[in-house]
This record gives structure tokens, C-alpha cells and sequence, in this order.
């Protein structure tokens, strides 16, 4: 059953009707209602089509917030074999927010890292909804170490509303954590991909998404603030978080705009939740193809081409 | 017309006025409520003489304070993209910038100077929480990688102080961005063997805390300065609980490991001229009134101070005018 977001009730309403009528007519032999339930799908999919070709930015948070929208862990079943978890950061904890481990891309090894929201109440609480505590980061410097002594690329999926904000977290160095983990991502002499699959929020996702090569999914957003949390500054009110939306470019074709994000992978109609697998094995065509961008390069020049495209973002702004 | 009275005047004004004739020649502790002289105040580095409280010092009065002589050279940043997003909330971007260049007096949110400290030659930058929060956009990241490019070019230690909302709200993703950016900027100092210290000041919070500034080799705080990714009130609503006293100050970070020292803002100074000259390998600074340094005006002369530096400080040299030992260290420069 396909969870609606609040904008897509006129929706539901038609989807809801066809339904009831083929239900009707399950019950009733005599019924023949395939014209008229034809004839709903028809209208509900010429909606959809239309709510999803002019998705506002603020409604593109909701798609990228989807508790049915596949996840880190989906990606990784569904993109990797032999995927051999690694756990801890050898200080205090297993961060659950953050997975992670060794596994074969088309048979390649690699190593693979990724922010998981989980997606029921019980592993909703197991992940942290996402938002990672020191030792996620922690965790992920040590697995970036490991792939750059043994040479082998590493693959990030960002996901998260952002860094947990906790009593604990900041006592154990929430800011030290993410910060060495951006350092780390510019340190290692192996190709660094990045595909932001949901939300990209803040410091939590650019510890991870520091890479060669950044790509976006169609509906995901990636921004400093949520836009929540920046209307409640700049507007004094949280419920202006549509016009943040609007004004912060979080979008990936803002971002694709600004240089910010390097491609765009498009999403099935209706968001990657309504097409699972299609959305999963772009995701996949989208990193074979950043990957074979980098074959050949020499961990120096990997490095030097990394800081590089750091230093140059955001010289021509948006008129870019 | 625009341009003199937003740019021009305030900047002029900054020269004279605002130090020379205060509107309050009273100022009033945050903390303990006595009233301050204002000479007195700004003579103790705006650190209350009465119960130590640290008030906020804006980037230019501290390093007259701290330079040697309070002689300083401005390190020039490449402008970025103005309003790079087109952003407006209640006000445009454009406008927010023109209000905080007026009150300030500065035309961004970081100063970055080169200087001598105890005959110590080093880069200095400094973020200006009065000039919107001292926020990260593109010049600040823009400011950070000047002052570390500049300091590996005059193989300098760079002394950083920090003070921070956090990213500039109206730069969006590009304000994110500044944390690679500057992270970027630490890795050549890392690289080039300079040290990098990081001072950090009230308050230090967000993505500037998240980046360059716990990236230093060293870091110090001022006593009871806020230092925090996530702010207190954000905290609270997540966990719905109270949090400790002190919480996510200097001192509570220095119990959890988080800080090497917490040093109060009048003798920073001299702890500052102690590690960098360790740091460095150099000699122990000799102590006391020593004449001015002459201003630094082209490229070579911080080459030539620097030598200087290093005769004035060594007992068993005899100390040579500056001028002299330029033209033996030029070709090596080059």
C-alpha cells in the first residue's frame, strides 16, 4: 500500500475510488466496471504525472523524506554482493545510523558506506532515524583508512536529516567527528562516489559526500539546514519552511545548476518509492558510470582533482 | 552616492569615530552588572576587570592588541559571487550584507592579516561575530584559504580565531560547502609541515565548528565560550530534558578531551608566542618593550622579519637592521 504525502490527496481519492469499483466488482459478477475503472487509472495517472513534473521544492523534501522510499540498506542488498558489514569505530560504539562494509560491485571490491533510516518504528529506533552520533563518522574514517590501504574505491549513499543532536554526541565530539570525516574524504588516494538518496542534510551528509564525484536523485535535496529549521531563523517561524524551500536551492536541479552535484539520476514517475527497482538500478548505472570516470587515475592526482573541485565550487554562483 | 554613503563612510568612520569617541564612555558587564570604563575595558581586551567575563572583541581591535606594536597587514580576499543564490527571506540578501557592513564598519564577516607576534612572524584570521554571526558563506571560506595560502607561501604558522553561528543561512548549500573548502585549506598547512592553531571564541558553533575549526593542531578556547555543533535550545527539544551547567562550554569541553587548553583572552597572547615558537623549533622570545616592527608593504618584507625576528631572538647574534639581511635571503626565496 503506497503511503500518500498531503499533496498527493486528490490523488489517493482517485486511486481510492478505482479501487473501491474493482472491489465492487469482485463481489458482483454481473458488474463490469473495467471502462469506468480504466478510465480513473487514466486520470489518476495523467495527476501524477502532472503533481511530480512541477514538484515545488518543499514538496520535494517530502518525496526525499518517504518512509517507503528505498533506502541505504535496499541499495545495498539490491547493488552489492557478498556486502560484509564492518561495525564500530573502536572508541566507545556501533553506530547504527551509519552501515557499512566490504562488498563486490560488479564483482569489484569496494568498500561501501551509507547513512540507514531503517523503515519501521523498530529499526527506525535501531538507526537513529538516520542521524548519526560521533562514532558513525568515527566509523567511517576508519572504513575510508581501510579502502585507502587496500586501494579499493569507496561508495557512499547519503541519507540522513543530519548529525543527531544529543547530550552525548556533543560531549563525545559531534563537530571533531564530522569534521575529520570531511578531512578524511579529501586524504584518501581511492576514487570517493557519492550519491545522495534521500536527504542530504548538512554536515552529516557532506562528512560523507565529500567526493570525486557527487550525484543526486531526482527528488532527494541536499541543503545546510532543513527547511524547517531555516524559516525558524530567518523567518521566526517554522511554518514558513515552503518559502525556505524555495529560497535555498535544495533541490538537484538547483544543485546541478550551481556545480554542486556533478549528475542527476532520473526518478520512476511518481518518486523512487513508486518504482523501487527502477530507481535502485539507476542508482547503480549512475555509479558504474562515475567509477569508470575515475579508472586509471593515480591516488596523487585522485587527491590533487578532489581539493581541486572543492576550491573551485561556488566561484560563479547560480548565474553559472 | 550609494557607494560613498554605504561603503566609504562607514569605513572611514570606522577609522576615527567608533574608537575615539564611544557614545558610552560606560559599559556595563553582561555578567556581574559592574560598570566598565570604556578605556579600561578596551585596555583589559574587553574582559571585565572585575569578574573576568569575556565579552566579544571585534577582529580588528584584537589584533591591535596582538600584533606586535599593533602592526598588521591586511591580506587581501578574492571577492566571491555576490548573492550567488538570489536569496530573499523578509529582506534580500544584498540588503541584509549592506545593513551589517553599516553597523560594523567591515565589509565581511573575517579579517586575515599577516604580522609579527613576540618577533614571531605569522597569518592571523580572525571571524567577526558582530557581522551577521560571523556566518561562513563564500568569503569566509574565500578568507581561510587566502590566509593558508598566504601562510605556506611565507612559510608561516596561521593562528586562527573562530566565532560563528555557524554557515551563512542566505548562501545555502554553497555556505555547506565552505566545510570541504576550509578543510581543504587546513591540508595544505598539514601539508607544508605549518603549524595551525585554532582559538576558539564565544561562540563557535554549527559547521564552523564541524570544519576548520577543531582542525587545528592546537586548540585553545576562551573561558566559557560556547563551542557546539548543535545548539543548546536545539538539544533540549530533541531530548526534552535539562541539560547540565556548562554544557557545551570551553571548560566542559576541555573535561571531555575535546580542547588542549582554555586560556583567558589576556594571555593568550603570550601562550600563542610560546607554542608557535616551539612549534617552529625557534628560540625562546625575548620579553619585554621592544621597539615596533615596521610595517609590512611588499611581498619581501615578511622575509626580511622574519630573519629579524630570528637575530633580535637569538643572545648570541649581534642584532642586524632588517634591511640588511634582506638582499642574503632574497635569492633563496625565490
Amino acid at each position: 500500500m503506497t503511503q500518500y504525502l498531503d499533496f498527493e490527496k486528490p490523488l489517493a481519492e482517485i486511486e481510492g475510488k478505482a479501487e473501491e469499483l474493482r472491489a465492487l466488482a469482485r463481489a458482483n459478477e454481473e458488474m463490469d466496471v473495467t471502462g469506468e475503472a480504466a478510465a480513473l487509472d487514466a486520470k489518476a495517472a495523467a495527476l501524477l504525472s502532472d503533481l511530480y513534473q512541477h514538484l515545488t521544492p518543499w514538496r520535494k523534501c517530502q518525496v526525499a523524506r518517504h518512509p517507503q522510499r528505498p533506502h541505504c540498506r535496499d541499495y545495498i542488498d539490491a547493488l552489492f554482493t557478498e556486502y560484509t558489514p564492518l561495525a564500530g569505530d573502536r572508541n566507545f560504539a556501533d553506530d547504527l545510523a551509519v552501515m557499512g562494509g566490504l562488498a563486490r560491485f560488479d564483482d569489484r571490491p569496494v568498500m561501501v558506506i551509507g547513512q540507514e533510516k531503517g523503515d519501521d518504528t523498530k529499526s527506525r529506533i535501531q538507526h537513529n532515524f538516520g542521524m548519526a552520533r560521533p562514532e558513525g563518522y568515527r566509523k567511517a574514517v576508519r572504513l575510508m583508512e581501510m579502502a585507502d590501504k587496500f586501494g579499493l574505491p569507496v561508495i557512499t549513499l547519503v541519507d540522513t536529516p543530519g548529525a543527531y543532536p544529543g547530550k552525548g554526541a556533543e560531549e563525545r565530539g559531534q563537530s571533531e567527528a564530522i569534521a575529520r570525516s570531511t578531512e578524511k574524504c579529501l586524504q584518501i588516494g581511492v576514487p570517493l562516489v557519492s550519491v545522495i538518496i534521500g536527504e542530504g542534510g548538512s554536515g552529516g551528509a557532506v562528512a560523507l559526500a565529500t567526493a570525486d564525484r557527487v550525484a543526486m536523485l531526482e527528488h532527494s535535496v541536499y541543503s545546510v539546514i532543513t527547511p524547517e529549521g531555516c524559516a525558524s531563523i530567518l523567518w521566526k517561524d517554522a511554518e514558513k519552511m515552503r518559502e525556505a524551500a524555495e529560497a535555498m536551492r535544495l533541490t538537484a536541479q538547483d544543485l546541478l545548476k550551481l556545480k554542486v552535484v556533478d549528475r542527476m539520476i532520473p526518478e520512476p514517475l511518481g518518486g523512487a518509492h513508486r518504482g523501487r527497482e527502477a530507481a535502485i538500478a539507476a542508482v547503480g548505472d549512475t555509479l558504474r558510470a562515475m567509477l569508470a570516470e575515475m579508472d586509471g587515475k593515480k591516488p596523487k592526482a585522485l587527491i590533487k582533482e578532489r581539493r581541486q573541485k572543492f576550491l573551485n565550487m561556488g566561484a560563479q554562483g547560480l548565474a553559472a | 552616492m550609494n557607494w560613498i554613503t554605504n561603503y566609504v563612510r562607514p569605513r572611514i568612520n570606522s577609522i576615527f569615530s567608533r574608537r575615539e569617541m564611544p557614545e558610552n564612555l560606560w559599559q556595563k558587564c553582561d555578567e556581574c552588572g559592574t560598570m566598565l570604563f570604556h578605556r579600561e575595558l578596551s585596555d583589559n581586551l574587553n574582559v571585565c576587570t572585575n569578574c573576568g567575563h569575556h565579552m566579544a572583541i571585534s577582529p580588528r581591535a584584537r589584533f591591535q592588541a596582538f600584533f606586535d606594536g599593533g602592526i598588521f597587514a591586511e591580506i587581501a580576499v578574492p571577492d566571491p559571487v555576490a548573492d550567488p543564490l538570489q536569496f530573499r527571506d523578509q529582506k534580500k540578501y544584498p540588503d541584509r550584507m549592506k545593513a551589517a557592513q553599516k553597523s560594523t564598519g567591515e565589509k565581511e564577516a573575517m579579517l586575515v592579516a599577516t604580522g609579527e607576534i613576540g618577533r614571531t612572524p605569522i597569518v592571523a584570521a580572525a571571524q567577526d561575530f558582530s557581522f551577521m554571526g560571523g556566518s561562513m558563506g563564500m568569503y569566509v571560506g574565500n578568507a581561510i584559504i587566502a590566509a593558508a595560502e598566504e601562510a605556506v607561501k611565507l612559510k608561516r604558522p596561521l593562528i586562527l580565531f573562530s566565532a560563528a553561528g555557524g554557515a551563512r543561512m542566505q548562501e545555502g548549500i554553497l555556505s555547506l560547502m565552505q566545510m570541504p573548502r576550509t578543510t581543504v585549506a587546513v591540508q595544505m598547512l598539514k601539508e607544508a609541515g605549518l603549524p595551525y592553531i585554532v582559538v576558539l571564541t564565544h561562540p563557535t558553533t554549527g559547521g564552523v565548528t564541524a570544519s576548520y575549526a577543531m582542525l587545528g593542531d592546537v586548540q585553545i578556547a576562551e573561558p566559557n565560550a560556547l563551542i557546539c555543533f548543535a545548539g543548546p535550545r536545539v538539544i533540549e527539544q530533541t531530548i526534552r530534558e535539562k541539560l547540565p551547567d556548562g554544557f557545551q562550554r570551553a571548560e566542559y569541553l576541555l573535561d571531555h578531551g575535546m580542547l588542549d587548553r582554555v586560556t583567558p583572552r589576556t594571555e593568550l597572547r603570550d601562550e600563542l608566542i610560546n607554542i608557535t615558537r616551539m612549534l617552529l623549533g625557534l628560540p625562546p622570545a625575548i620579553r619585554g618593550d621592544l621597539p615596533a616592527p615596521e610595517a609590512e608593504t611588499d611581498a619581501t618584507a615578511p622575509e626580511a622579519a622574519a630573519t629579524a625576528a630570528e637575530t633580535a631572538a637569538a643572545p648570541t647574534k649581534e642584532s642586524k637592521p632588517a634591511k640588511d639581511a634582506k638582499p642574503a635571503k632574497d635569492p633563496k626565496s625565490k
